[in-house]
């Protein structure tokens, strides 16, 4: 039993390396910005996982001491990688692509980047959508 | 065989962390920087993790949890600076 869990948590340790490795390579080796915001968002996100699963297995099966900080730590970071993975991407269209060269919304307002939100509370939206 | 791979596994984390401070130094948009930064906090709470394993202690889950707390909050403020010149309006 020893020996199997022994062999789990190395797994996921080295797993978890190879993929925080792939991530922050990739920030080096893709070409723009656009594309390197896909690789660390995803893999090292990945890569912490395998961290805490290895440590959550580690002091549950090793050290008989379970606890689940672990997964406060990763359910924080799944929860916080998309945001910042959208206000980078934000900040880039802000800062370098201007607003003919990208297609139009379709919608009755503009890319949020470039204009103000309609509208300053709920209920002149609900005006407007009565119209 | 845990000693091999937590070794193995720092290793890979502490490449990663110069990869990311190439990518500061290169990167020619601030975007990059941003991101790269982003990684960086992400990478150093994987290396606390781990060494929290080595030595063998649960002191350093509360570390790990501030630092992403700090990263994140860094992070969102640097970009909402960038984007409306002003953190909170």
């Amino acid at each position: 039993m020893e020996q199997f869990a022994e062999i789990l948590i190395s797994a996921f340790l080295v797993i978890a390396g190879i993929f925080g490795l792939a991530g922050s390579y990739g920030l080096v080796k893709l070409r723009d910005t656009m594309q390197r915001l896909h690789a660390p968002t995803k893999a090292t996100t990945l890569g912490v996982g395998g961290v805490l699963i290895a440590s959550m297995l580690y002091f549950g099966l090793i050290r008989q001491s379970l606890s689940f900080h672990e997964l406060l730590i990763s359910i924080f970071l799944f929860l916080t990688a998309p945001i910042t993975a959208n206000f980078i991407a934000k900040t880039f269209l802000a800062q370098n692509v201007k607003p003919e060269d990208i297609p139009e919304t379709d919608r009755a307002y503009g890319w949020a980047v470039y204009e103000d939100p309609p509208g300053g509370t709920g209920v002149e939206h609900e005006d407007q959508r009565g119209e | 065989m845990i000693e091999m791979a937590l070794i193995f596994a720092m290793a890979c984390y502490g490449a990663g962390l110069f990869f990311n401070l190439w990518r500061i130094l290169r990167g020619p948009q601030a975007a990059d920087r941003i991101l790269a930064l982003d990684t960086m906090v992400i990478n150093a709470i994987a290396l606390l993790i781990l060494y929290g394993i080595k030595a063998n202690t649960a002191t350093y889950y509360e570390a790990a949890m501030l630092v992403a707390m700090v990263g994140f909050v860094s992070t969102v403020a640097y970009c909402r600076f960038l984007l409306r010149g002003d953190i909170i309006e």
